[in-house]
This record gives C-alpha cells, sequence and structure tokens, in this order.
C-alpha cells in the first residue's frame, strides 16, 4: 500500500538505525536477567524493548511503502549547512570549555555562530556576544551561583579585585 | 489551619512573591518569542535551580510555567507564529484581528479571559485535588502501571506522528529511564560495563537535549523568515465584552481543566477541543470563524489556562504528569527530595498549598504584565533569530553542564539534541519520550510490586484487573486508545455516520 506522504532523505536509513538499535537494546535487556522471573529487574526492559522493535519493524514497513520521490534533499532539508555547523560548534563548545574557561569559550561561540547565522559583520556579532556573555554571566554567578571552569581567565583574582575595588582598597 | 498557613507562604514572602513576578514576567516573553517553549525554559531552569530550596525554584518555576501558557498568545496574535503549540488555535481568528488593525483588543481578550480560565483551573486543583489522592491511596500497584502505560499511550496518541511512533518514543524513554542499577536489586541495566552509566543517564541532560537543542536545530530551518509588525490600538477589553462571552468561557475552561488533568494531556489539546466546541455551541457568531471572531480568542486561550491548574492534579495527587511541563516539574521535586502522588498530600499538605497559592498569584501577574508594556514587547518578539537561537544553545549548554559540572552531561545532552532533531524531523513525538524517562522507575516498580503479589502469575494478574473497578476501567482505557488507532474503528464509524 502506498502512504500520500513522499519518504524523507535519510528516513530510511534513521527507521532502520532505530530498528536494529532496539533489537540490540533487546538483546542486552535479555542479558539483564533472561526469563527468570516476571518480577526480574530484567523483565520491564525486556518488554520494553521488545515493544520498541516491534513497533521499529512497523514504522519501517510504512517507510518502505512510502513512495521515494520528494523535491527534497538531505543536504537542504534534513542537513542544512546551519544545522551542521551548529551541532560542531557545541561539540567544540564542549572541548573547549574546560582548557579556556566559560568567559572565552562562550563570546566565540556566540561570535562565530551570531557572525555565521545573521551573515552580518563579525565586529556587530562580537558586540553583541560581549554584551549578552556580560548578562549571562552576572545573572548565573550572582543569582543561579553556577560555577562555571575559570580556565585561562583569572576569574577568582578579578571577582577579588573588583571588590577590592568597591571597597576603597584597590591599587 | 495549616493549608491557610502554606497558603499565605508566597503572599507574606517578599523573595517567593518577587521569583513568582518575575518568573511569569519571563515566562511570557519565553512563551511568546517562537522557538523558546515553556518546557525548554522549564527543563534549562532545573539545571540552575537545583541547588536552591524547593520554595523558591518551584515559585520561579510556577511564575514560567503560568506566564508561558499564556505568552503563546501574544505572537500567534501578532505575527501569525504560535509562540506554543498551546496557542496554534488562537492564532486562528487572533491573526486576522491584528490584520484588520485590532491586534490590541485581541490582547486584551485574550489576557482577560486567559486569567478567568487559569482561576477556574486552579480551583479544580484545589477542590479536587485533596479528593483524588484520598481516592488514590487506595490504588493497588497494578492500577499505578496501568496509569503510567495511559499516560504514555494518551500522549503518542494524541501527538502529531502516528500511534506507533508515540508507542516507539514512550518505550524508548521508559528503556533510557532504566539505565544504570535496578534499585531493588542492584542489578545493572544497559550499563555495557562502562562506570559513567552505573548512575543512569542524567535526566536532565535527556531533557535539554530533546527540547532545548532540538527545537534551537529545527528553528535553524527558518531563521531568515521575515518578522511581521503590528499597530497596537486599545488593550484593556470592555466590561460588557467579556460579560458576553463569559459563558462560553467558562464552558470552556472546564473543557481545558478536564483535558489538562487527563495524564499526558495539556493545553495544545485542550484548546483545540474547545476551540472545535466553540464552533459548534456559537450559532451566529458577529465575525465568522477564522476571520476574527472573538469566540474563536476565548475558547482556546480559557481552555489553555485552565489545564495548567488541571494539568497539577495528577501530578500532585498520582506521581503521573498531566502535561510535558508537569513531567519536568516532577522531576525537580524529585531533585529536591520529594515524592509527588497521594502520600506527599498526607505527608507535606503545605506543599500543595503552597503551589496552589503561588499558581493563583503568577495568575494575578498573569493579567497585569498581560495588559501592560505591550509596546515595548512588540520590539522585543522582532529581536532576530540569528542572535537569539546561538544564546538558547549557550544557555542549554550551561545549563547541562551545571547539574553536576561534567561535560559528559555536555555530550549526552548534544548526542539527544541531534537525535531527538531527526525524531522531530521523521515525525516521532518526544514528549513520550520524557513521559517514558518520568515514568520508568514507576512504571517498573509497580508491576514488579503487582506481579510479585500475584504470584508471578499472569492470570491472576488479569483477574484482579477485571475484577477492580478501577483497574478494569484503566484497562479498558488502555485497550481503547489501541483499538481506536485500527482500521477496524475506521470501519465502525465510518459505517455509523454514513
Amino acid at each position: 500500500m502506498q502512504t500520500k506522504q513522499p519518504r524523507r532523505p535519510g528516513e530510511l536509513v534513521f527507521t532502520l538505525a532505530m530498528v536494529l538499535g532496539s533489537l540490540f537494546l533487546l538483546w542486552s535487556a535479555y542479558g539483564i536477567s533472561g526469563f527468570e522471573a516476571k518480577s526480574a529487574p530484567g523483565a520491564v526492559p525486556m518488554v520494553t524493548t521488545a515493544i520498541m522493535a516491534a513497533c521499529g519493524l512497523l514504522i519501517l514497513r510504512e517507510t518502505l511503502a512510502k513512495s521515494a520521490t520528494t523535491g527534497e534533499t538531505l543536504a537542504r532539508d534534513i542537513l542544512p549547512m546551519p544545522v551542521v555547523v551548529t551541532i560542531i560548534a557545541i561539540a567544540a563548545y564542549a572541548l573547549a570549555l574546560k582548557p579556556l574557561g566559560f568567559l572565552p569559550t562562550s563570546f566565540l561561540f556566540l561570535t562565530g555562530l551570531i557572525g555565521y547565522l545573521s551573515g552580518g559583520s563579525l565586529a556587530r556579532a562580537a558586540i553583541q556576544s560581549l554584551l549578552i556573555v556580560a548578562l549571562i554571566y552576572l545573572l548565573f554567578r550572582i543569582v543561579f551561583t553556577v560555577l562555571m571552569p575559570p580556565g585561562v581567565v583569572p576569574e577568582a583574582e578579578i571577582i577579588a579585585w573588583v571588590k577590592a575595588l568597591f571597597a576603597g582598597k584597590g591599587n | 489551619m495549616e493549608a491557610i498557613h502554606a497558603l499565605l507562604i508566597p503572599i507574606l514572602n517578599l523573595d517567593l512573591l518577587a521569583l513568582i513576578a518575575v518568573g511569569t514576567f519571563a515566562g511570557i516573553y519565553v512563551g511568546a518569542i517562537p522557538g523558546l517553549s515553556v518546557t525548554m525554559a522549564v527543563s534549562i531552569l532545573i539545571s540552575f535551580t537545583f541547588s536552591w530550596e524547593v520554595y523558591p525554584a518551584l515559585a520561579l518555576m510556577i511564575g514560567i510555567y503560568m506566564g508561558g501558557v499564556y505568552g503563546g498568545s501574544r505572537t500567534a496574535i501578532l505575527l501569525n507564529i504560535p509562540g506554543a503549540p498551546a496557542a496554534i488555535a488562537t492564532a486562528l481568528d487572533g491573526y486576522p484581528m491584528a490584520q484588520k488593525g485590532l491586534a490590541g483588543e485581541a490582547i486584551g481578550i485574550v489576557t482577560v479571559v486567559s486569567f478567568i480560565g487559569g482561576f477556574i483551573g486552579i480551583l479544580a486543583l484545589a477542590i479536587f485535588a485533596p479528593l483524588l489522592a484520598d481516592f488514590a491511596i487506595r490504588f493497588q500497584p497494578r492500577d499505578y502501571f496501568l496509569l503510567g502505560v495511559l499516560g504514555i499511550l494518551l500522549v503518542g496518541s494524541l501527538s502529531d506522528g502516528s500511534l506507533v511512533k508515540g508507542i516507539f518514543a514512550g518505550a524508548l524513554g521508559v528503556a533510557l529511564g532504566s539505565v544504570g542499577m535496578d534499585p531493588l536489586t542492584f542489578t545493572e541495566r544497559f550499563t555495557f560495563g562502562t562506570d559513567g552509566l552505573r548512575q543512569g543517564v542524567s535526566f536532565v541532560a535527556v531533557m535539554i537535549g530533546m527540547f532545548g537543542i532540538s527545537e534551537g536545530l529545527m528553528q535553524l530551518h527558518t531563521i531568515n523568515t521575515p518578522a511581521i509588525k503590528q499597530k497596537i490600538g486599545r488593550i484593556i477589553p470592555s466590561w460588557a465584552l467579556v460579560r458576553k462571552h463569559l459563558p462560553l468561557g467558562l464552558q470552556t475552561s472546564t473543557i481545558g481543566t478536564v483535558i489538562g488533568a487527563l495524564p499526558g494531556t495539556g493545553g495544545d489539546i485542550a484548546a483545540l477541543i474547545a476551540y472545535d466546541h466553540a464552533t459548534r455551541v456559537t450559532k451566529n457568531p458577529e465575525v465568522p470563524f477564522g476571520k476574527g471572531a472573538i469566540e474563536g480568542l476565548v475558547a482556546p486561550e480559557t481552555a489553555n489556562n485552565a489545564a495548567v491548574g488541571g494539568a497539577f492534579i495528577p501530578m500532585l495527587t498520582l506521581g503521573i504528569p498531566g502535561d510535558a511541563v508537569t513531567a519536568i516539574l516532577i522531576g525537580a521535586l524529585f531533585i529536591h527530595g520529594l515524592n509527588p502522588g497521594p502520600m506527599l498530600m498526607v505527608e507535606q499538605p503545605d506543599m500543595f498549598w503552597f503551589i496552589v497559592s503561588s499558581l493563583t498569584l503568577a495568575n494575578f501577574f498573569m493579567l497585569i504584565f498581560g495588559l501592560t508594556g505591550i509596546k515595548a514587547f512588540v520590539k522585543i518578539v522582532e529581536m532576530p533569530r540569528a542572535v537569539l537561537l546561538p544564546v538558547i544553545l549557550l544557555l542549554s549548554i550551561v545549563g547541562a553542564y551545571a547539574v553536576s559540572n561534567s561535560l559528559n552531561d555536555v555530550y549526552w545532552m548534544l548526542g539527544f539534541g541531534v537525535f531527538g532533531y531527526f525524531m522531530k524531523l521523521y515525525g516521532y513525538p518526544l514528549g513520550p519520550v520524557i513521559l517514558g524517562v518520568i515514568l520508568s522507575r514507576l512504571l517498573d516498580d509497580n508491576w514488579r510490586r503487582a506481579i510479585i503479589s500475584d504470584q508471578e502469575s499472569l492470570w491472576m494478574l488479569l483477574k484482579g484487573t477485571l475484577l477492580s473497578p478501577l483497574s478494569l476501567v484503566l484497562f479498558a482505557s488502555v485497550i481503547l486508545i489501541f483499538v481506536s488507532k485500527t482500521p477496524l474503528w475506521g470501519m465502525i464509524f465510518r459505517k455509523r455516520a454514513a
């Protein structure tokens, strides 16, 4: 039976991955306690992963029944460049957070991403980023008391210096 | 006396009052700005407030929830872009009103009826939750198990994707929730021998990834959509206009409360059903539906705000979330060492009355902020998405990191974000995943208790289910949802219609 909605690019691969993933999880769930007892620790995981596998197969059947003719392309409609760049930027942020610290990493992340997504000038993006990072930093350090990695920025010393300045002891 | 004391806590404590006000104000903007959702905001907020006391954390989140449900209507009216799914129906008549230069009037009436709807939902919560909790104490483990299954199925069946995809997503959530050490036997489940998985998958990382990152990535598809500008005229509606639509508002508020109270259903479904109800009962609207009918604004907006109070009923009395936001709030209560369910009402009734009072205050703040500052608001929602989206993504990363100062959580968040993005693209609903993660423990524990008490016999469990009126109703509801999605159901009803 052909359904009206066409298959999107990559949908078949994703569905296949879901089916294989579900089967792998079902096998792992079986490894927890097998068919030892209905109240065994592996009972609910086995049932849920079996449901996943069964649903995955039904979805695969539906996906195969869809017509593959669609005007969409993988590069334009599924993984357009802004999405790819953003995913890479997040991964790069996570990698740089510990060594560089929250302030420079966030500034670079925002400047790069705002500059790229808006297609405008990098200087303008840098100014916007500076203001946003300052706001986020103040909000999270003061209101939410969240500690972020200082990295290369001597954050504790700067805060101590600012406090001393307000206390009239700055050099 | 204890209830009155608890009701007064957020009123007499200026810090809490300010947090509710700030939360509601922020919630209106969060709900209004396309690309920001209340679910996303509350899930990010959990990671920042988990070290707080429970009252301030809840005060802020309740404010955001209440403001956010209302805020979605603003952009639905002004830009024809519903800020939240609960405002989809509002756009149908709100935007045509704005096109006629009546955006101010539309926002005014929406604010007032949202307040009325919100108030009725909270009233229902205050009246019915204690009664339901008394009743829920008698629930058997099999009833909780069935209720959990029902919640996941309802979310799966009512979301945009197919039921099969909804069930797949719910089962995936339950499987994710069971990663780590089994709390009863300390057996490892889905850990694959890695230390990092023994503690389980971070619930906050899953949530932020699924709702924050995946939504942010989806928004990148329409990053260059230009904003539409509207003129704002008179805002505060006349009493005559409000009084005229009050009967419809009361009906749709009731609908919203009931729909909101069903496990797994939220303001979006409530609003659509209420809109449909309005089109049936309004015989001769002054303006046709879809062309700017006031009734088309009154119905969805009373219903989606009433659904907020309704959604708290199963959450606080049964430990079953009413919608995605209450699913996340349950997670927040767990993080703060509380256990939502009938015993919460018995052991900590002050928490229940604190929530009722906070919701009421948030509702009042929503009315005040809703009727003021609209011209400034219009400027802010026109903020370019190229600036907004990177900020949301940064907040998501910081939020995931802040829970346990671990970069692993950031990687989990990114993984689930990308996975959620593909799920969305291919029509899998994400709500059941989160609901599954939240309900995993409840399902697992109660299944094992139920089957052990029936001596590991499926036949005895089925017999017990069929002989108990409550279990039978829940079991029949689960079966009904399945049957309603089969071709057989369609054949029966087509024949009847013919």
